[in-house]
């Protein structure tokens, strides 16, 4: 099989340290498919990322805000500009995944829900519920 | 962190507050005050802890994860003392 060759070869632009493990190497993203624990698993990562660089900015704005009565009125007009709007509907969907996928760890560590068939109906609740408010955050703010 | 967030929604999701002197009043009465001040302490501790992972994930170089976790680490505590600053400011004039 073509893909037992990819396994086989090494791939040279790897690091001595990592050749050394000898660790399989396959990067065929269109081949690879992740199971949807995975996904759930990589989404919270990513949204967490999103959520950090947002820090600064709602700082800034609060700050803002917070400045007087001019302030106030440009932190809000900030609100108003699109891709402001886009950017916030990104950290609604982040901050939704984020925090649902963090419940569903909490809840495993405890033992509940932890079983595959129910990890498994769990991850998927949390993608599409994240992605549902996503897409009431659009509704609403687009 | 999550109860900051139901609270501040609960508050403030029905209809954004009105006027500068509204929004200010409630970041600087006590109770919002202290809830923000210990939201703010968990999201920063929060954000240490996961990009620490995730810098020690992908920085495979040593030193340039160690320059990578020393920046983020003044970075965060940056934007605490600029936290400290709004709030203060907030509070007292």
């Amino acid at each position: 099989m073509a893909q037992t060759a990819h396994l086989d070869a090494e791939p040279a632009a790897l690091a001595p340290q990592r050749r050394a493990k000898a660790r399989p190497a396959f990067f065929d993203l269109l081949q690879i498919q992740l199971p949807v624990g995975a996904v759930t698993s990589i989404l919270h990562r990513v949204s967490g990322v999103l959520l950090a660089l947002a820090i600064p900015f709602g700082v800034f704005l609060l700050g803002l805000s917070l400045q007087g009565a001019h302030g106030y009125a440009e932190a809000a007009a900030v609100f108003g500009r699109w891709p402001v709007r886009v950017g916030l509907v990104a950290v609604i969907w982040a901050l939704s995944h984020h925090l649902l996928a963090g419940l569903r760890h909490l809840l495993m560590d405890v033992d509940l829900g932890s079983r595959l068939r129910s990890a498994r109906r769990s991850a998927w609740t949390v993608n599409l519920a994240a992605g549902a408010l996503a897409i009431l955050a659009g509704v609403v703010l687009l | 962190m999550l109860g900051f967030v139901v609270f501040a929604l609960v508050r403030w999701l029905p209809g954004p507050p009105p006027t500068y002197e509204t929004w200010r009043a409630w970041m600087s009465s006590s109770g919002t005050a202290v809830a923000f001040a210990g939201f703010g302490a968990a999201l920063l501790a929060h954000a240490w802890v996961g990009l620490r992972d995730v810098m020690m994930d992908y920085i495979a170089s040593l030193a340039l994860r160690v320059a990578s976790l020393a920046l983020l680490a003044a970075a965060l505590l940056a934007i605490g003392a600029w936290m400290v600053v709004i709030l203060g400011r907030a509070i007292l004039g």
